[in-house]
């Protein structure tokens, strides 16, 4: 505030013929409020009860809001009665337990029934007083008139629940997407066994894992597993074109590198202003091994982490592709290769970054899964199957709890022992 | 799940004599029971416990599904009479808890001595076709609903986390001020339908364990006819009516509310 307040010593101007002793009769005078009026005609309502609430003292102020005489309610009514039913059994329920333990309550919204059957919200604050000894003696009883304020907190809790709603809808709509950006089921193929799983971190935002396993030509198989940049719609839209884009260039050329070289061209096509979208992806051809059984699969990664070979001998190695780079950022993305045979009893896992990048303390600490660690948990999985593994894995997700905070996709292929084999 | 955490269970008392039992109704939590504690652990084992969703108890274990009737609540207090393996107590349940103790004794009456009706109600709401007066119509409660509401506004956005975040540390709740009464919203408005809205008049006469009722004079909540009506139904049952006033006798009276649990239970033997 600007205005002055000080000394009345020191005021001057135009009023300054009056001599400051008649500025304090005049300030006295202004301020010649009884404590009996200042109680009565309070800018709020005061209630005095006795321990079991029988309304011992209230003011005009509070028998003006409600209607009532003094004689009506002194002696003769309870302040429960003074409240709506709900607010009775509010009252009840908590308001009286709590000020019994606490000695008193503050700020609790009820509503007064006025004597023409009107309603009054107001916030209530009570305290009791005691004696010297400590013992209780009576209740005292605060009332402020808070129509405008409860009309704003209706409107807070409509908003609310609105957005809980809104809420709901977004979290049902973004399970849905995530859905249609991952095949239902693994595809069936002959001789291999192949199982998958995709944990999403939060339900608030698509997340941009995906993969896919499908048919090439002549008994050969393509199988993708990649990370969006980022979450929601955006990331969202860049997996569907990944995925298209993904399939349809293996089908006009099935070579891993050429499939991706043909994605990043895409995505620079796509993505080539100020929003750059980036993936990391691993694409795998996966060919029949007549002479040796099993399959053959040569993968190629653009910057993503290295596929997990657990061999029917128990051993596990990463299948590193040393120098891929990241897809969608530079025009002419290095894709490195390696090629490996997938004997029986063999199993390759593909994962997303979202699992060695989990936090091992769900408290959110520093500690991440890590890369060995996954190496460690191959060696003691092999010599595995697919479900085995991706069991293993959801386990493995379940322990970090909400450590897991990105999404993690995996997809493990398993090529399964013939019976003969088994015998050997 | 140890029913000792989840119902924050706490025994105390003198170890090896008659056990009571002390449940809280809806709204508070087992420090409803602390003024009347001190008069009754002289001569008893005393167990307290929060029913899971108020106090101390672990949210964790409330869902809709379990907590939606009574039956959820019936099946802990079973739960804790087996798992504590006290022999048979004194259940003294308040307000709703009343009726979980009618509940369980009639599921299982060697898990009880006796039952301590503390300002009962079978059933709150009015039923004009039998002439039974509970008090309360359905609109009254869901004006009760309201008045949940408009006080939890600051719940669960601030106090969510403080409260949730600490289970292993509950006297950071418990600091906190109205924390006694305080639970998430939506526990609560489940609690509050459960409590206001079930009818068990028709399980009353399945009582087999002696029973004290104990109304009090002026209840807004248990007006003293309902305490009266409880009494004819219940076979083996006394009636008192305290000199308390309100719904909360152990609160408003501490004294005269141990004195007649005491009496009853010594007397079971």
């Amino acid at each position: 505030m600007m205005c002055a307040t000080g000394d009345p010593a020191d005021s001057k101007g135009p009023a300054g013929d009056q001599g400051p002793a008649d500025e304090d009769a005049r300030f006295s005078e202004l301020l010649e409020d009884s404590a009996e009026d200042l109680y009565e005609r309070a800018p709020c309502g005061y209630l005095s009860t006795l321990l079991d609430g029988r309304i011992a003292k209230v003011n005009a102020t509070l028998l003006d809001w409600l209607g009532y005489e003094r004689g009506d309610l002194v002696g003769r009514r309870h302040f429960s009665d003074l409240l709506t039913v709900g607010g009775r059994l509010y009252h009840e329920t908590h308001f009286a337990p709590l000020l019994r333990m606490q000695g008193e309550i503050s700020g609790i919204a009820l509503e007064l029934k006025a004597a023409d059957g009107s309603r009054l919200p107001v916030m209530v604050t009570s305290t009791v007083k005691t004696g010297s000894d400590g013992q209780p003696l009576l209740i005292r009883t605060t009332l402020f008139d808070a129509r405008d304020r409860r009309a704003y907190e209706r409107e807070l809790l409509r908003a609310r629940k609105e957005a809980d709603l809104e809420r709901d809808r977004l979290k049902l709509l973004n399970t849905t997407l995530q859905k249609t950006l991952l095949p239902p089921v693994p595809a069936n193929v002959p001789g291999l066994d192949v199982a998958a799983h995709y944990h999403i971190a939060s339900v608030d935002e698509v997340g941009g894992d995906f993969y896919d396993l499908f048919p090439l030509a002549a008994g050969t198989w393509g199988l993708f597993l990649g990370d969006v940049c980022g979450k929601g719609a955006a990331a969202a839209a860049v997996t569907s074109l990944a995925r298209y884009t993904l399939r349809a260039a293996a089908v006009y050329n099935p070579d891993p590198a050429a499939v991706l070289n043909n994605l990043n061209t895409v995505l620079n096509h796509e993505y080539n202003g100020n929003d750059p979208r980036f993936c990391t992806v691993v694409f795998g051809l996966l060919t029949p091994d007549p002479q040796r059984g099993g399959f053959r699969i040569t993968l190629a990664s653009g910057g993503h982490p290295p596929a997990l070979l657990m061999r029917a001998d128990g051993t596990a190695d990463y299948l590193p592709t040393p120098g891929g780079q990241l897809i969608g950022v530079l025009p002419d993305a290095h894709i490195a290769t390696t090629t490996v045979h997938l004997a029986p009893g063999d199993t390759l896992l593909l994962h997303t970054d979202g699992l060695t990048e989990a936090h091992t303390t769900s408290a959110g600490g520093e500690d991440r899964y890590g890369d060995d660690a996954l190496l460690d948990f191959g060696r003691g999985l092999a010599p595995t199957t697919a479900s085995g593994t991706i069991g293993a894995v959801r386990d493995l997700l379940d322990s970090f709890g909400t450590g897991v905070d990105d999404d993690t996709a995996v997809l493990a292929i398993h090529v399964p022992r013939t019976t003969c084999e088994e015998r050997q | 799940m140890d029913v000792r955490i989840r119902n924050h269970v706490t025994v105390t008392g003198r170890a090896g004599a008659p056990v009571v039992m002390l449940a809280h109704g809806f709204g508070c939590d087992q420090n409803m029971w602390r003024l009347v504690v001190p008069a009754l652990e002289r001569d008893f084992t005393v167990v307290l416990f929060d029913h899971v969703g108020s106090g101390n108890s672990q949210l964790s274990a409330w869902s809709r599904d379990r907590y939606g009737s009574l039956d959820g609540y019936v099946e802990d207090v079973l739960e804790m009479c087996r798992e504590l393996a006290l022999g048979p107590v004194t259940f003294v349940g308040h307000s709703v808890s009343a009726m979980m103790g009618v509940l369980a004794a009639a599921r299982e009456p060697d898990a009880f001595a006796g039952l301590v009706l503390l300002a009962p109600s079978p059933c709150f709401i009015d039923d004009p076709a039998t002439g039974y007066r509970g008090g309360f119509s359905g609109a009254d409660i869901d004006e009760l609903l309201e008045s949940l509401d408009a006080n939890y506004l600051g719940w669960s956005g601030a106090m969510a986390p403080v409260i949730m975040g600490n289970p292993e540390r509950p006297e950071l709740g418990e600091e906190l001020t109205n924390s006694f009464c305080r639970t998430d919203p939506e526990i609560a408005g489940v609690f509050a339908r459960v409590t206001f809205l079930s009818d068990n008049r028709a399980d009353l006469a399945a009582v087999r364990v002696p029973t004290l009722v104990a109304q009090c004079s002026n209840d807004a909540i248990a007006p003293p006819e309902v305490g009266a009506f409880v009494h004819a139904r219940i076979p083996e049952s006394r009636l008192v009516t305290l000199n308390a006033t309100g719904h909360c006798p152990q609160l408003a009276a501490p004294e005269e509310t141990a004195a007649a649990i005491a009496a009853f239970a010594g007397a079971l033997g």
